[in-house]
């Protein structure tokens, strides 16, 4: 394939306008599937079930099998809805979306068409510096989840030279929210920076909806990023692409950089833009062309005969709008207030897009700040290490607990990023790599006192300065007496423990 | 023991629970029946091998002292659209062939819960896509009637099962007519539900906004007595109705005391021309309202001037929603599958379903797509569901002023093997009466009325009712049928050929 020519994104956003758009994708974490009553694996209790061990006759298109729609399902779409502002159908209906691909077993997808159970919202997401901007939501409609493909045999995965392919159909008939925008202007220079705050803001809101498990390394949060040029002055947009589930924020900031920078290299070298998808590739930073996509694509839509309408009442509707969390602004200006966080200190988490980790691991026991100190250093470190989401290596619970074990004085700053990464590694919770890795401050005085004799009858010398009240010699015992015990003794103990054995 | 098959469901039922005769007994005659006619009529796919187990299961219940129900012990055919765990389900089709089910339809289920003792399945036209039974992958069912003729279909072979006395009750469904339409050619009486009445899972869908299934006997109390064990809310069906119904049984019970007739309205269709009917079926019509009326009845004539065009609309419902249905049918996940070496999973999928399709699923599939493809959706599908809408509201204001209506069951008797095979068209035109019921999703029933004069063929009556109103043509027809066999001087199929030996 060959490599893309970009342009400078200065220089490209000086010719050019970018427009955006966001199709996300969310997984709901009911108990079972959209459609059918098989265990949903995007909830954490069925995650790690074996392939095609979660599947009724509906998700394997069985004959004779019928659809049920999931009623919890229905009600986490109305929240969500309410929650992106928009207005809730008093009737919408289901469609079938025709086509012939080995993940769904029925050959359609039960997904909604032309009359979604939500429409016409906008949601209030925050940048870097604060800034506020609205991104217009123009619906988000409920639909199943596909299976899962694996292609065997071919170099990349891919289907393409493939000898064969597995199906794991777990996935097929999970619930699925997709949240449609409208076109999103005057994003200039901020573009790729607007693209990661609302997929954070999304992320966000179904969090604190407790909705989704929203892990987008497991792909229950998948954005597809539409992004198209047009030259400064002109009304008409340009044609626009469509990249394929982006699966952490961190990419779609830069997915939406590069398809910027990708199409404004070929329209000022006087070429078109394809419509098309194309698909992003986190180790190489690009994007490369999927299927084009045209008005050849023809899904044969039609009303599902096999379900009513969903029609939820006046009553259901305003109960689960009074019973929802509050709004995202207005979370924000409460947490920063709660947690006494400067501007700077706030900022660093939400353009992390760790409030909700942050808050979890305060809501775990540990003190704001050090939640804070956690996520944005140690954490955000190794997760931009491994190119992977934050969010993705560790449960706030666990850095909780990581942290309460140095309130206690077991751990040191020290050996907590060790037992930190013993977490991250999966050697288990933080006690088990405690005690595992044998990883605890020695508390034992007399173990401590021994090696401080030791130190001191070594350095006669240091201990005469001592004696005299030149009591920074100390450090050079301490320093001696922390090396035997492998760090793994608390420095202020031991400095007080010197000064009292060479006074004695 | 043989005369054991010529029993109704209802007089079996009662000597089983008399202990006059045993499950055993009455299972292993509709065994011997079956071996010794369905070499010429083949109506079953598939026998049971453990019916008599079954059976047996039954007698020592009921020695048991266990209270069962009304039908326990008594034989069942079942349509082969219906997926059964305990015998291959085809629905007709090679594509299908051998497929065991890991569940059973809802109807199947609350059959076996009754004490019905499945006997086997029944042919029937490639995903009951038919009136003949002979687009069936497995050659067609032949008419007890005259061997050389159709039995009708789709569901040709619950119908002959039952006219051939090899079952005594069946399990059909109907999307424009594949009960009522068999029951008419066969002399015997086919029930389609209240869209809605009766569960769909586990029936294999040709159009899910059109399917119902329903019984199929020999008595209008037989198909009540089976409607009321399979009948009510599924919640395995979200189409499925959740209304409370009355006895279907006691309605057909209360009906055969003729009191049903005096007052009744009954409405015919001033724009069903008498021509497009054979003279022989509309004689046998005629004669069936002056029955009724000479009985008490009223007959009214009411206006459906949208019925003519349901044909029409259905023959685009029906493709576009069958189109997607059977999507299904890939070799993926079950079925048959024809490799192809060094092909893509499309070439496996195309490869198979040409195969494994007979002609008129791939012209009902093609058709279907078409009509739902971008830019002909509103033309086609679109259209048809107004169409849908307006014969809807013909029935609302017909129904404002009768109790009924009546229309001859089909236009023709059952006509010749291969005679319409090869025109669509006209094989589609005998759905003309019966396939507007579907589209409205009334509930209509089948009777015998009498037979052809010019070719001594049984021809059927048909009584529509409104929505939810299946109770009124249970009472309706079981008045019907007491009367007209009492004109008759017994059952009409007493009159049907002997079978038997060879041909």
């Amino acid at each position: 394939m060959a490599k893309d020519k970009l342009l400078d994104f200065d220089k490209a956003l000086e010719l050019y306008e970018p427009v955006l758009g966001f199709e996300v994708h969310v997984e709901l974490n009911t108990a079972t599937k959209m459609f059918s009553s098989a265990a949903n694996p995007a909830n954490s209790a069925n995650h790690e079930a074996g392939p095609n061990t979660l599947v009724a006759p509906v998700d394997m298109g069985l004959p004779g099998s019928l659809p049920v729609v999931n009623e919890t399902a229905v009600r986490y779409s109305i929240s969500l809805g309410l929650a992106l502002g928009c207005s809730i159908a008093p009737s919408s209906r289901f469609a079938r979306k025709n086509y012939f691909y080995p993940d769904l077993g029925k050959n359609y997808q039960i997904s909604q068409y032309d009359e979604p159970i939500a429409f016409e919202g906008s949601v209030e997401i925050e940048l870097g510096d604060g800034t506020l901007v609205t991104v217009p939501i123009e619906r988000a409609h409920m639909e199943e989840d596909a299976g899962k493909l694996t292609h065997m045999g071919g170099a990349t995965g891919r289907i393409q030279g493939a000898e064969y392919s597995l199906v794991d159909y777990n996935r097929a008939g999970v619930p699925l929210v997709e949240i449609v925008t409208k076109p999103i202007f005057g994003a200039e220079h901020r573009a790729p920076e607007i693209a990661k705050a609302y997929v954070a803001a999304i992320r966000d809101i179904v969090i604190s909806l407790g909705i989704s498990e929203a892990r987008m390394e497991r792909g229950n949060l998948r954005c597809d990023a539409n992004v198209s040029l047009r030259p400064r002055g002109q009304e008409k947009l340009g044609t626009r692409t469509e990249t394929k589930n982006v699966n952490s924020m961190r990419s779609v900031e830069r997915a939406v950089r590069y398809e910027i920078q990708r199409q404004a290299a070929i329209l000022a070298a006087g070429g078109t833009i394809t419509q098309e998808t194309r698909h992003w590739h986190e180790d190489t930073g690009t994007t490369s062309p999927g299927r084009p996509k045209s008005d050849a694509d023809d899904y044969r839509y039609f009303p599902e005969p096999d379900l009513l309408p969903v029609e939820p009442s006046a009553e259901l509707i305003e109960k689960l709008r009074a019973a929802l969390p509050e709004p995202p602004a207005i979370r924000r200006r409460r947490l920063k207030a709660d947690w006494g966080f400067t501007d700077l200190e706030f900022q660093d988490v939400v353009n992390g897009g760790l409030l909700a980790e942050v808050e979890q691991t305060v809501a775990a026991g540990a003190a704001p700040a050090a939640a804070r100190k956690w996520w944005t250093g140690e954490i955000t470190r190794v997760a931009n290490a491994q190119g992977v989401e934050a969010s993705a290596l560790v449960e706030p619970q666990a850095v909780a607990a990581v942290q309460k074990l140095v309130d206690a004085g077991t751990l040191t700053d020290k050996l907590a990023r060790q037992v930190l990464e013993g977490v991250i590694a999966g050697e288990g919770s933080p006690q088990e790599v405690v005690d595992a890795r044998g990883l605890a401050v020695v508390s034992d005085d007399g173990a401590l006192i021994a090696a401080i004799d030791d130190a001191l009858a070594a350095q006669p010398d240091v201990l005469a300065k001592i004696r005299d009240g030149k009591v920074q010699a100390a450090g050079a015992v301490i320093g001696a007496v922390m090396k035997a015990m492998r760090g793994q003794a608390d420095a202020a103990r031991v400095r007080e423990l010197v000064l009292e054995r060479a006074g004695s | 023991m043989s005369d054991l098959t010529r029993l109704t469901a209802a007089d079996l039922a009662g000597k089983l629970a008399a202990g006059e005769v045993s499950s055993v007994e009455a299972t292993q005659a509709h065994l011997d029946r079956i071996a010794a006619v369905d070499g010429d009529v083949h109506a079953f796919l598939h026998v049971s091998d453990h019916a008599l187990d079954v059976a047996a299961d039954i007698d020592r219940r009921r020695a048991g002292g266990e209270q069962l129900g009304g039908l326990a012990g008594v034989p069942l055919a079942i349509k082969d659209v219906l997926v059964t765990t305990d015998m291959p389900s085809t629905s007709g089709s090679k594509i299908l062939e051998g497929y065991m089910s890991p569940y059973d339809a809802t109807v199947v289920a609350r059959a076996r819960a009754a004490g019905l003792v499945p006997l086997g399945k029944t042919n029937m036209d490639e995903f009951a896509m038919g009136s003949s039974t002979e687009h069936s992958a497995y050659g067609p069912t032949h008419n007890p009637w005259d061997l050389d003729r159709i039995p009708g279909g789709s569901g040709g072979g619950s119908a002959a099962a039952v006219a051939a006395f090899e079952a005594p009750i069946a399990l059909g469904s109907d999307t424009g007519g594949s009960i009522r339409q068999p029951a008419h050619v066969t002399g015997t009486v086919g029930m389609k539900p209240t869209y809605g009445g009766v569960s769909r899972f586990g029936a294999i869908a040709l159009a899910s906004s059109l399917d119902q299934v329903g019984p199929v006997s020999r008595t209008v109390l037989d198909s009540a007595l089976l409607h009321d064990v399979i009948g009510g809310h599924d919640p395995h069906d979200s189409t499925s109705l959740t209304d409370a119904w009355p006895s279907f049984a006691a309605a057909a019970r209360e009906g055969a005391t003729g009191e049903a007739l005096k007052g009744l309205k009954v409405g015919v269709i001033a724009e069903l021309p008498d021509s497009g009917f054979q003279p022989g079926v509309s004689a046998s019509f005629r004669a069936a309202l002056a029955a009724m009326e000479a009985a008490g009845a009223e007959i009214v004539e009411v206006s459906a001037p949208h019925f003519e065009y349901g044909v029409a609309a259905y023959y685009l419902i029906l493709p576009a929603e069958a189109s997607s249905n059977l999507a299904k049918f890939d070799s993926v996940r079950f079925g048959m599958r024809v490799n192809v070496p060094g092909g893509t999973v499309e070439d496996v999928m195309a490869a198979t379903r040409d195969a494994g399709f007979g002609d008129e699923v791939k012209r009902r599939v093609i058709l279907g797509t078409y009509a739902l493809s971008a830019g002909y959706y509103d033309a086609y599908y679109g259209s048809a569901q107004k169409v849908r809408t307006l014969i809807q509201r013909d029935f609302d204001e017909a129904f404002a002023r009768v109790d009924v209506i009546a229309t001859p069951s089909a236009p023709t008797t059952a006509f010749k093997l291969g005679e319409k095979v090869d025109d669509p068209i006209q094989m589609y035109l005998n759905d003309v009466t019966t396939i507007p019921v579907n589209l409205a999703g009334v509930p209509g029933i089948s009777i015998p009325s009498g037979l052809a004069e010019e070719d001594g063929l049984p021809v059927g009556i048909q009584f529509i009712a409104p929505a939810r109103e299946d109770a009124r043509l249970y009472r309706v027809g079981a008045a019907v049928e007491t009367l007209l066999v009492d004109r008759w001087g017994g059952p009409l199929l007493d009159r049907a050929p002997v079978l038997g030996g060879t041909r």
